[in-house]
């Protein structure tokens, strides 16, 4: 672990630079992904990157090079180049940093189980093809695929104000997906893949639910492709933590991010319905939305102690008792919008700079037992694992779609309905928030693909939710 | 040393470090990249990103896995990294069972294609651009700068693929916060060509500062420029013509293949690699061959990767990743561009779509957003912006039974993307106009 630490520091201290701030981000990678498919396996997709980005400050104008010679002679020389682009492109910055302060800050930071070894490729095979024959043979399942992917990610930064921030962290992506075809209509149903994601070890694999799970997936995917299509119209959501996930992340996150809110990527991701005079103001949702930036659940995917600009990183309330009181902003954009903000300046790789990202985003658990919230429903339906989303670009108009539905009537579930999608307006659906569940519905999950950004990045998000009900949903199925 | 001859280097280092029982594919991948943000006018981010990186595949007795690794730049530390490379993989491979599904392109072929334009500068540029937006609010991205791709393999394949090009897509924005997308891409940068798309962009926002209109829920008859259309071709390619989404039923055109159901048709959609900017090979080494994706409405030709080909008894045709088109190709019709809002009458003239996605996949039923320049048209004539609405349509109505007419013009759409690596998709496209759209909110 760290093993480039001692030389990096030493070529960093052997660069020489004009500028009156430099900093060096150092990023290792390294990656397998395993699968098997309809009890074949697929060959193993392994990676190995590791790069530097250099940021320099000029006379208050940032640039930054990004090289893949992490030499002394590369650092030296991607240096160079951000400072002569900083003095090049001086005459026609957005933004005078001369005053923004920098970290200074030392620290270590591991994921949980980050010594301790994951199983071996064998191993990770033989329980993909364990998962993978157990699902029934039936001819209407025409496809099913188990997988588990392995990142290990060490990063380093430096910079002239004295910083020496380390992180190692290991992330875990198992999951199983089973489609069912009955001649005219296909339906899938999964667990984990893009839904689940956590920092660890094997322990991962447990939690997500994954060993023993194929039987259960395969039958509700048989289950699926036999139900009727979701009924339209008006009912009380119920969304499980999986499907919450979704929602918390595209009207909440994104609209909360600081860049976006300041117009830096309207020709992108989208600006935002947010507005900065709305924080402190704004009564986002019913008085029982409380949601946090909350970095200390060491499981979570985004978990960690300092962002990747050095700044110091612990939880923060967003949202408290449905008032909106902060952004999602890292250090740069709390300097310009003059807001507080969060540790959440991100990017995804040593050759993208770092950007105001979504983190761990997180629902506080509420009171209610599953048995409650389902109970006080008189008309209304459960949804369960995000299969489609869609929102506008300033994040208020949103469509989404749920694999698994299941009506509720009268405080009671009842039958299993296919092409679960609702749609609603962010500004609105969060005042709609009726019951919140407790801690036994609360679950740890996770993204590793949210994009963002120009150029385009994409980086891993947490979230964590408890069950949710909202009021009142404009719901609908499919065609088929 | 330049690209080529590094990579060449590594070939040879490769084919004399194997044994007789081991063969290889490595493709190469590099590029240096200007990459400037845009934020009022002004420039609210500036870098430069150079990489390189091979994926490397290890055969050996029909056991195969593959390694990405990335390149430093210099020769002895890149020969050790692949010798490293080899080593991990051929431990890897004894740990693996033999692959069913293992097609590896054994011809020996030879592909060279080299465009050496040079490129523009960057502070010229962004001179230019803060001239000419002077006065408005420009939000946008440059990127700009050679790109390298190459393949090589065990049985003789050597591909070279070698472009410098630039993309300029940016968004002028309204005081009101309606705004219009442009895009300004190709090889050779020229101060004109881009003064013009400018004054164009500018033109367009004039339209846009009456107040916005509210559209209520219901069916409209609609133009959809072609960078709207490529917005629903762009979420087609999501698994519509992959081979193996289509043998286990999860392609959004599997009725259309099927022969269940046609498209309109006007709807000639093809794989057009000749003449496109992204290679003439693969990045298992085969070369891509253009394709008949849909004729006259007609499902025709599917896209083909190598495991599909070994799986379900397939020819390979040079599919990529997730076996997507990258260089789409729909026919022209015969709608004049003067005509457009003469023969759209009443209704939405779109110029971009927004975040698509499946409401209802097996009936390729799409959801999605209006996003930049939207207009209420009346009896043939612009009447005011549209506030942002969504759509939820199936696309065998939109490209079937609601489908009037194409244009008689066609976009060059060149890929904005860079996630992980600038991209070098691109589509070709009229635009359509459509009797009716399903608006849902």
């Amino acid at each position: 672990m760290f093993d480039l630490s001692a030389q990096l520091k030493q070529r960093f201290a052997a660069l020489r630079s004009s500028a009156q701030f430099f900093s060096l981000r150092y990023v290792k990678q390294t990656s397998q992904h395993l699968s098997v498919r309809k009890n074949v396996a697929e060959p193993p997709h392994l990676s190995s990157d590791e790069g530097a980005m250099l940021t320099v400050r000029v006379k208050g104008v940032e640039a930054y090079a990004a090289t893949n010679d992490v030499s002394l002679r590369g650092l030296q020389a991607a240096l160079q180049r951000a400072e002569e682009q900083a003095r090049l492109l001086a005459p026609h910055a957005l933004l005078d940093l001369t005053e923004q302060p920098v970290s200074s800050a030392r620290a270590d930071y591991l994921s949980p189980h980050q010594q301790l070894a994951f199983p071996s490729l064998s191993d990770c095979y033989e329980l993909l093809a364990r998962e993978s024959a157990a699902v029934p043979s039936n001819e209407r399942l025409v496809n099913w695929q188990v997988s588990l992917g392995l990142e290990n990610v060490e990063q380093i930064y430096l910079n002239s104000a004295g910083a020496e921030l380390r992180q190692a962290q290991r992330f875990v992506f198992p999951g199983i997906s089973v489609t069912a075809y009955d001649g005219q209509d296909s339906q899938t149903r999964s667990l984990g893949r893009e839904n689940f994601g956590q920092q660890g070890g094997a322990e991962v694999i447990s939690r997500c639910g994954l060993i023993g799970a194929a039987a259960k997936v395969a039958d509700q995917a048989l289950q699926l492709i036999m139900a009727p299509n979701t009924p339209q119209g008006p009912r009380d959501l119920l969304l499980l933590p999986d499907q919450m996930t979704l929602q918390i992340h595209e009207s909440i996150g994104h609209p909360l991010e600081l860049d976006r809110i300041l117009g830096d990527e309207r020709n992108y991701a989208g600006t935002s319905f947010i507005k900065t005079g709305d924080f402190g103001h704004l009564q986002y949702g019913s008085s029982l939305l409380n949601v946090t930036f909350d970095p200390e659940i060491p499981e979570q995917l985004a978990s960690y102690a300092h962002d990747d600009d050095g700044s110091a990183a612990s939880k923060q309330f967003l949202i408290r008792d449905g008032l909106l009181e902060r952004p999602l902003g890292g250090a740069l954009s709390q300097y310009r919008a003059g807001l507080p903000g969060v540790a959440n300046s991100r990017a995804c790789s040593w050759n993208r700079p770092p950007i105001d990202r979504m983190a761990n985003l997180n629902i506080e658990p509420g009171e209610q037992p599953m048995e409650r919230l389902i109970g006080n429903i008189e008309h209304g339906i459960l949804m369960s694992t995000n299969r489609s989303w869609s929102i506008d670009d300033a994040r208020n108009k949103f469509q989404f779609g749920c694999e698994w539905g299941q009506l509720i009537e009268n405080g009671e579930l009842k039958g299993v309905v296919k092409n679960p999608n609702y749609r609603g307006i962010s500004a609105q659906f969060w005042r709609n928030l009726s019951a919140v569940g407790d801690a036994s519905t609360f679950k740890v999950l996770g993204t590793p693909n949210c994009g963002k950004g120009e150029p385009n990045q994409v980086v891993r998000v947490g979230h964590a939710s408890p069950a949710c009900v909202f009021t009142a949903v404009d719901v609908f199925g499919g065609d088929a | 040393m330049s690209h080529q001859q590094q990579f060449e280097a590594l070939v040879a280092t490769l084919k004399s470090a194997l044994t007789a029982d081991e063969q290889f594919t490595l493709a190469y991948n590099a590029e240096s990249s200007d990459f400037i943000r845009f934020n009022h006018g002004k420039v609210r981010q500036a870098g430069q990103v150079q990489q390189a990186s091979l994926s490397f595949k290890l055969i050996n007795d029909g056991r195969h896995a593959d390694l990405q690794l990335t390149l430093a730049g210099d020769a002895e530390v890149d020969r050790q990294r692949l010798h490293d490379a080899l080593q991990q993989l051929r431990e890897t491979l004894a740990l693996l069972p033999r692959d069913p599904y293992l097609l590896p392109n054994t011809q020996s072929w030879f592909s060279s294609n080299v465009h050496n334009q040079p490129l523009p500068d960057a502070a010229h540029v962004v001179e230019r651009i803060d001239t000419l937006a002077h006065g408005l609010d420009l939000v946008g991205f440059y990127a700009a700068g050679p790109l390298y791709r190459g393949f090589a393999s065990s049985w003789g394949a050597l591909g070279w693929h070698q472009a410098n090009s630039f993309n300029l897509d940016w968004s002028l924005f309204h005081a009101n916060g309606q705004a219009v997308k442009a895009n300004y891409a190709g090889h050779t940068w020229d101060d004109e060509a881009f003064a013009r798309r400018l004054q164009l962009a500018r033109e367009q926002l004039g339209f846009l500062s009456q107040p916005p209109r509210a559209l209520e829920p219901g069916q409209y008859r609609a133009y959809l420029a072609p960078a709207a259309l490529e917005e629903i071709m762009g979420m087609l390619c999501w698994g519509g013509f992959s081979a193996q989404d289509l043998a286990t039923k999860s392609s959004p055109l599997q009725r259309l293949y099927n022969g269940d159901v046609t498209l309109s048709p006007l709807v000639n959609l093809a794989e057009q690699v000749s003449g496109s900017l992204s290679p003439a090979f693969s990045g298992e080494g085969y070369p891509r061959k253009d394709l008949s994706l849909i004729s006259e409405g007609v499902a025709r030709d599917r896209l083909v990767g190598s495991r599909s080909a070994a799986e379900y008894g397939l020819p390979a045709n040079g599919a990529g990743w997730g076996e997507s088109p990258s260089a789409l190709s729909l026919a022209a019709g015969s709608l004049a561009i003067e005509d457009i809002l003469q023969q759209l009458g009443t209704g939405l003239y779109i110029s971009n779509l927004w975040y698509l996605n499946y409401s209802d996949q097996s009936a390729a039923r799409l959801t999605g957003m209006t996003r930049f320049a939207t207009f209420w048209v009346e009896n043939g004539k612009i009447q005011a912006p549209v506030s942002t609405m969504r759509f939820d349509d199936s696309v065998y109505s939109l490209l079937g039974s609601a489908l009037e007419a194409l244009t008689t013009e066609r976009e060059l759409l060149l890929s904005a993307s860079t996630y992980s690596q600038r991209q070098t998709d691109s589509s070709h496209l009229p635009g359509a106009l459509i009797s009716r759209l399903t608006l849902t909110l």
